[in-house]
């Protein structure tokens, strides 16, 4: 796995895992898609979620059960990068 | 009750990537056991195995698909293929409702559970894909048999050791005979060809470090192999009316328990196996012209096959032709009984028994006609395929060659 990835800038990282996951490319992507729009579905959403923790070497609070309790906001592209920089903020 | 026929055969395993290459290979005795590939096999005692080699997973499912498929289900998806494609049928509408997928396997996503354990214990990593779960269970490769070919009928899978494949087979047969269902895809795959699989084994002290040697006197152990076997199960008038190429009958099979010991075989146990089958097919035992032998490699198995093979037989076993087909593509534990019945296939079809190769010494212990290392031209009405487990669980086929 890539490990920390410190120096690359969270949008663009972010970006490319949500396109590699919805087969697209990340010029596909913009900041109000949904994962509904790309066409990502629960199995996707989870495997995103892996990638990012990966990616950042974050946590991510998230239950596949209950997605609204999370703190960690799914509405869209722009709501799930937000929420990685914080959880990378708080957690580095 | 139905009459059940084979109409397509699929397989990939250590002698080839389809049927015709893996018949081939059994007609011409060739060895697919070979120096075992894969991280940290310098650890391990035993090296050597049937593994499939030169597949890359890439050329057959995409990026997502492999993130759900263990090296198991890979194997099963493409001998379904071939099988499916084989019998030329599309499932839809009343026939995709009835039509199910019984398979057999013993671990399940057992190297996808490896490289998981290596994650978390070796790592030390606290985090593991999201998909561990769907992809190392042992019914994946049935779940995605039925999604990918949309069978909707009664779908499950076997897991009975050795016997797996063998007593999935039993239950899809079962299933056509009594008119559940028209068709149903069954067989079974194995892949546990990594570090921990062989290792695990290595611990029984059953292996051999250098062949597959069933039958002989200097016999030494089992080898593991790899791949899968599906075939398509078919009603008879079923596949009639449809113009459908049978390749030959189910025409019964047997189960039986030792109820006795967890590794060690029983003569009695084999013996009622072998026994019922003839039973329940109605086979006079002189008909039977081929037996493909559980035939580990092992000095229990080996012997006690043999005896029980001559108990049920009497005169007739000195006349019968019975070889192991371990000996060339390994033992695919969960889905031995599979790939063996090709071999049951090609005798009742064709006319072909295929060989017990690395055969070197008689054993007084095992004094049938094994096929010693050359196939041989036969005309053989009838075979059986048998499977005994560890743990003592027993499981019989018959094949009927279909005029």
């Amino acid at each position: 796995m890539a490990g920390k990835v410190v120096d690359m800038d969270v949008k663009t990282r972010v970006t490319q895992i949500i396109a590699e996951q919805a087969v697209l490319e990340p010029s596909d992507v913009t900041l109000d898609s949904t994962l509904e729009d790309l066409g990502i579905d629960s199995l996707g959403l989870v495997e995103s979620i892996f990638a990012i923790e990966e990616a950042f070497d974050i946590s991510i609070p998230f239950n596949a059960n209950e997605p609204e309790a999370s703190e960690f906001d799914i509405t869209n592209v722009s709501t799930i990068i937000a929420g990685s920089e914080k959880l990378i903020a708080e957690q580095s | 009750m139905k009459r059940v026929v084979i109409t397509g055969a699929g397989t990939i395993n250590a002698l080839g990537v389809n049927v015709e290459e893996t018949l081939e290979a059994m007609r011409e005795g060739r060895c697919g056991i070979g120096e075992l590939e894969f991280r940290d096999v310098e650890r391990l005692a035993i090296r050597i195995g049937g593994q499939v080699k030169g597949y890359e997973p890439d050329e057959h499912f995409n990026r997502q698909q492999l993130s759900l498929y263990d090296r198991f289900t890979q194997f099963t998806l493409l001998a379904a293929r071939e099988a499916i494609g084989q019998a030329g049928l599309e499932f839809s509408g009343e026939l995709a409702a009835r039509a199910g997928v019984v398979l057999g396997n013993s671990g399940g996503g057992m190297t996808t559970l490896d490289d998981n354990y290596r994650t978390v214990y070796e790592a030390g990593k606290n985090r593991v894909h999201p998909f561990v779960v769907p992809k190392l269970m042992n019914n994946a490769a049935a779940s995605h048999v039925s999604m990918e070919f949309n069978l909707k009928g009664p779908s499950f899978t076997v897991s009975t050791a050795c016997a797996s494949s063998n007593h999935a087979m039993a239950q899809a047969y079962q299933i056509v005979h009594c008119g559940a269902s028209p068709v149903m895809v069954t067989g079974g795959s194995e892949s546990m060809l990594c570090f921990g699989g062989v290792k695990a084994w290595e611990g029984l002290r059953v292996m051999s470090k250098d062949a597959c040697r069933p039958f002989s006197a200097n016999r030494n152990g089992m080898v593991q192999g790899e791949g899968a076997g599906v075939f398509v199960f078919e009603e008879l008038e079923h596949a009639k009316k449809r113009g459908a190429i049978i390749l030959a009958e189910v025409a019964g099979f047997a189960m039986s328990s030792d109820a006795q010991d967890i590794v060690m075989p029983s003569k009695q146990g084999a013996a009622r196996a072998i026994q019922g089958v003839l039973a329940d097919a109605k086979i006079n035992a002189e008909e039977v012209g081929y037996i493909n032998a559980h035939g580990t490699g092992t000095a229990a198995n080996d012997k006690t096959e043999s005896a029980a093979v001559a108990d049920v037989f009497g005169a007739h076993a000195d006349r019968l032709l019975m070889s192991s087909t371990k000996s060339m593509h390994g033992h695919l534990i969960g889905a031995t009984g599979a790939v063996e019945l090709l071999a049951c296939i090609m005798a009742v079809r064709d006319g072909v028994v295929a060989p017990t190769i690395g055969y070197e010494e008689p054993d007084p212990e095992c004094a049938l006609d094994v096929v010693p290392n050359v196939a041989r031209e036969a005309d053989v009405d009838v075979a059986l395929s048998n499977a005994f487990a560890f743990g003592g669980l027993n499981a019989v086929l018959a094949l009927r060659r279909f005029a």
